[in-house]
């Protein structure tokens, strides 16, 4: 039978010492080689060890569950660490360096438990035995925590790049063109023919013009997607029309098998908008010249 | 691969096969898949939950909610102990070009996921099975 | 029993679908309209599913029916206001809605509708209907 679990001495150890510990775990962070003074100043980093010491010493405290952090008891430092790696993420720390927020914290925490139970060295191994176990899960949580912080960057700055480069211009009333510019590739395809669509509904656009002369190449995935855009586009009731078609291009489309017959193309974005302009049954007509 | 939420539904009438693609909304919503992503899974599961209905005599779907390291998503398991199908592959081909309703959505359902299963017995039912990553 | 609800409007009939439809209410649909084209003479119906967010085979067979059904009657079919994510997912599917005719939205679809009848009556060669 498994003896009851003795209640660890380690939330009340550093609730009374914790001025002491704080100001040792501080030193220690400050003191490592990989704080990045020029990212966080030093007022900032006593808060947030502050606070979690704090969250600590209270999810500590519970009575059972104490050693499994998945558990609900430890949910407030978990979103604790959670935000503070995915800050440290978007500042630009490394990985280590974030971690080493809750590592740099054992060497404090155990002279501590050394000073508290020097008479009792079975009762110190054991306490070290939880706090070590304890603070590695929540390291390790750090570090997970930091690469979502991380991924959600790229992300972010992918997102960023994709509307930078692809942007839908109005050319007249009724009239939508996305010049592509670059290299396609399927993803950016993607992307780009769904923000396309929601530009047709967005501004009620009967026509759009999809212009590829700046695209050197097209591989079949992307061909694909082009003709599925120009279907989707048919099927909400818009009509498309793509320019600059170079002869590669041509090629690859019509490997495809691909009936283009309902698909109007124009070798250059100038002939598609004169199409588009006669198709919205719009003219242009030159301001007479007096004098 | 770690199952987060499961939940198995019956289907048995054509309210029922609304609510499938209802509850299928929220469970592709709740896992973060795009618009586009959960519009194809809830067409796929509506297709899906049409052929259980109206060619199995009635089933469930297991829905399951899937969280590993690698990837999120959401995977949906028909069921019925109905007559099966005896040429997957022809009614996979055949039911496409023919329109009919059989065929036609369960190779609708093939391309709208990123995986497909189907398994099928003469006699004792079938079950299939896709999925939809984000 | 639940049905959605048809309003005429001049010559032609307008539907906006807003609920999540099951295959009976989709079929009573159908028949619905094809009996109101018959009985009013419409020249047209228009078709409003900028409420769907899901439309299946079913429910593109069964669009692709009514238009099929009103030509048979002489009346024109437009759906207006297909979201994004269904034209991809119906482009995906493979169903092209052979004979519907569709626009962006209700303006637009009156539009195409007008534009539609005059051309069947300059083609039909008679003024009055």
């Amino acid at each position: 039978m498994k003896p009851k679990e003795e209640k660890s001495r380690i939330p009340e150890m550093i609730a009374r010492r914790e001025s002491d510990l704080l100001a040792d775990w501080l030193q220690e962070q400050l003191a490592a080689a990989t704080l990045r003074g020029d990212l966080m100043k030093e007022s900032e980093l006593r808060e947030q060890s502050h606070q979690f010491l704090n969250l600590f010493v209270r999810a500590c405290s519970q009575q059972t569950g104490m050693s499994d952090i998945s558990a609900p008891g430890w949910e407030d430092t978990r979103e604790f660490l959670s935000s503070v790696s995915r800050a440290r993420a978007h500042q630009g720390f490394s990985p280590s360096e974030t971690a080493t927020f809750i590592f740099s914290l054992k060497q404090p925490l155990f002279t501590l438990m050394r000073q508290e139970l020097e008479g009792d060295p079975r009762k110190l191994a054991d306490e070290m035995w939880v706090a070590t176990a304890l603070l590695d899960k929540l390291g390790l949580f750090t570090t997970e925590a930091y690469q979502k912080g991380r991924e959600e960057v790229i992300r972010r700055q992918q997102q960023e790049l994709l509307e930078l480069s692809t942007p839908v211009v109005v050319l007249w009333e009724g009239v939508l063109a996305l010049p592509l510019i670059g290299t396609l590739d399927s993803a950016r395809t993607q992307v780009v023919m769904e923000s396309l669509l929601q530009k047709i509904v967005e501004t009620g656009a009967g026509i759009a013009i999809i212009d590829i002369t700046g695209v050197p190449t097209v591989d079949t995935l992307v061909a694909q997607h082009l003709l599925k855009t120009v279907a989707a586009k048919r099927l909400m009731g818009a009509d498309c029309i793509i320019s600059g078609i170079r002869p590669q291009i041509a090629q690859t489309i019509v490997h495809l098998g691909v009936n283009l017959a309902d698909v109007i193309t124009k070798s250059t974005l100038a002939d598609a908008f004169a199409v588009a302009l006669r198709r919205a049954k719009l003219v242009i007509t030159r301001a007479e010249n007096h004098g | 691969m770690a199952v987060v939420k499961d939940e198995t539904m019956s289907i048995k009438s054509s309210e029922d096969v609304v609510r499938v693609r209802q509850v299928a909304r929220e469970w592709a919503t709740a896992q973060g898949l795009s618009l586009v992503d959960q519009t194809k899974i809830v067409t796929a599961a509506s297709e899906l939950a049409r052929n259980t209905l109206d060619h199995g005599g009635g089933g469930t779907v297991k829905l399951e909610a899937i969280n590993s390291e690698a990837r999120r998503g959401l995977r949906l398991t028909f069921e019925d102990h109905g007559p099966g199908i005896p040429d997957i592959e022809l009614a996979l081909k055949d039911g496409y070009s023919t329109g009919s309703g059989l065929g036609l959505g369960l190779s609708g359902a093939r391309r709208l996921s990123n995986e497909f299963e189907i398994f099928s017995r003469v006699g004792e039912g079938t079950r299939v099975t896709i999925a939809r990553w984000k | 029993m639940e049905r959605i609800p048809i309003l005429k409007m001049g010559d032609y009939l307008l539907v906006t679908i807003q609920v999540d439809m099951h295959d009976r209410l989709a079929l009573t649909l159908q028949d619905d309209l094809t009996e109101g084209i018959a009985r009013t003479r419409a020249r047209g119906v228009l078709i409003d599913i900028s409420s769907l967010e899901i439309v299946d085979s079913f429910i593109g067979r069964m669009l692709g029916n009514i238009a099929a059904m009103s030509r048979v009657l002489d009346a024109e079919t437009v759906v207006v206001g297909m979201r994004p994510a269904v034209a991809i997912t119906l482009v995906e599917l493979g169903l092209s809605l052979p004979g519907v005719r569709t626009a962006l939205n209700v303006e637009q679809g009156m539009r195409l509708l007008q534009l539609a009848g005059a051309e069947q009556e300059n083609f039909n060669g008679r003024g009055e209907r």
